[in-house]
């Protein structure tokens, strides 16, 4: 039996993002509910989320946000094998999200699977496509986070309407450009915590998105920054070194609370949230996708991701800017 | 030796200055944290991490929101403190 030649190192080589066109302001929320745009800004740090037209489907904002990162890769569909859709809003079960994703680009015949980390999604796809082209399993893998949240959330729950939202992000992932270049994306700390599953949840298909919001609040704010600080050490990358720390866009006041307990300057904390809202394993690439076409994000720079969700599962990795 | 009910309002002051920017001398016993302090539900999660930080006392989301006033968290922090 034989292996193949595993490379020196995965790296990221271009973000691409997708949100759909229908703006839902807070004051449009506050027209149909009991809430005020004052409130939503004070508790959950969102003036604006996009949420997806009826007919609009997960696979088609994954299309759209993978067609970008491709476009900017340089990299032949042609070279991509592996395709890694992380969603948990998926309007069927089968088939998977991606085979069908890959077709739609013209990826020939990849290996296709969707994964469910929920908003850890994005993280748990890139930890596996960094491996999958370091041990030459997989040349180059396009990674996804596409998710339609509105469709599982119930229109009358305030608590979970103001939050979640739809979009998509991609990243296409490579080997290293020369054997001796460092690798672009650093190891995985990840796990769960399955004895809090039900503190986020779908019972079944045809139950709505539940969330107890104080219970996730308090093992968001306390469990996650050890997390996050030992990606940098395994990385070997300081926090006060990071050029920005993408953390899952849940709500701004837990991420401004990991941020602080990290040791990462405000100014360096993607905000996305404010007008994406809660994309769940959408909103890391979303926001880096947007971070970097704004030209905030530089090609090399250190960025720390953190993906923490249901389940509850989590992921942190360091990786560099393309 | 265990904690004074004036050291536990002293400490519990500092908390929520940082977390919630309640000047300390506004933080007395008989004050509401909700309608008196303005403090949300997510701010006296924050408040009762870091009390169980600096006081060694674990209050769970169950009794947290029994307390209403800093009153009940300084008599709450008292007879659980260790």
């Amino acid at each position: 039996m034989r292996l193949p030649q595993p490379a020196a190192g995965a790296r990221i080589l271009a973000f691409g993002g997708y949100q759909p066109g229908n703006v839902v302001t807070n004051d449009d929320l506050a027209a149909v509910m009991d809430t005020s745009d004052e409130w939503i800004r004070s508790r959950v740090g969102i003036a604006s989320r996009r949420i997806a037209g009826p007919d609009e489907t997960v696979a088609d904002m994954a299309v759209a946000a993978a067609g970008k990162a491709i476009a900017g890769s340089g990299v032949s569909v042609s070279d991509i094998d592996l395709v890694i859709v992380a969603t948990c809003s998926t309007e069927s079960l089968i088939p998977n999200a991606a085979a069908t994703v890959a077709s739609r680009l013209g990826i020939i015949s990849p290996g296709a699977y969707d994964l469910n980390a929920a908003c850890a999604g994005f993280c748990y796809a890139l930890a596996n496509a960094s491996d999958a082209v370091r041990t030459g399993t997989a040349g180059h893998v396009l990674v996804i986070g596409s998710e339609k949240m509105s469709a599982w959330v119930d229109d009358a729950d305030r608590s979970t309407r103001i939050i979640f939202a739809d979009g998509a992000g991609a990243a296409v992932v490579g080997p290293v450009a020369d054997p001796t270049d460092k690798p672009g994306i650093g190891p995985v700390v990840w796990g769960s915590n399955g004895c809090l599953a039900d503190k986020i949840h779908i019972k079944d298909r045809t139950s709505f998105l539940f969330q107890e919001g104080q219970a996730v609040f308090r093992w968001a704010t306390t469990e996650l920054h050890p997390i996050a600080l030992e990606a940098c050490q395994r990385a070997g990358v300081l926090p006060e070194d990071l050029a920005a720390f993408v953390p899952h866009q849940a709500n701004l006041r837990i991420i401004e609370s990991i941020a602080r307990k990290v040791g990462v300057p405000r100014e360096r904390l993607a905000d996305d949230i404010i007008h994406a809202g809660n994309t769940s394993s959408a909103s890391i690439p979303l926001a880096l996708a947007r971070m970097t076409e704004r030209g905030e994000l530089h090609a090399g720079m250190p960025v720390l991701l953190l993906g923490f969700g249901a389940g509850m599962c989590y992921a942190a990795q360091v990786v560099t800017v393309p | 030796m265990a904690l004074t009910e004036q050291e536990i309002l002293t400490g519990l002051s500092e908390i929520i200055d940082e977390i919630a920017g309640v000047p300390a001398d506004e933080v007395t016993p008989d004050k509401n944290f909700v309608d008196d302090l303005d403090i949300d539900s997510l701010s006296m999660v924050e408040i009762a991490v870091a009390a169980q930080d600096k006081f060694g006392v674990e209050i769970p989301d169950d009794q947290l929101k029994d307390l209403k006033t800093v009153q009940d968290v300084i008599t709450y922090v008292h007879k659980n403190a260790s």
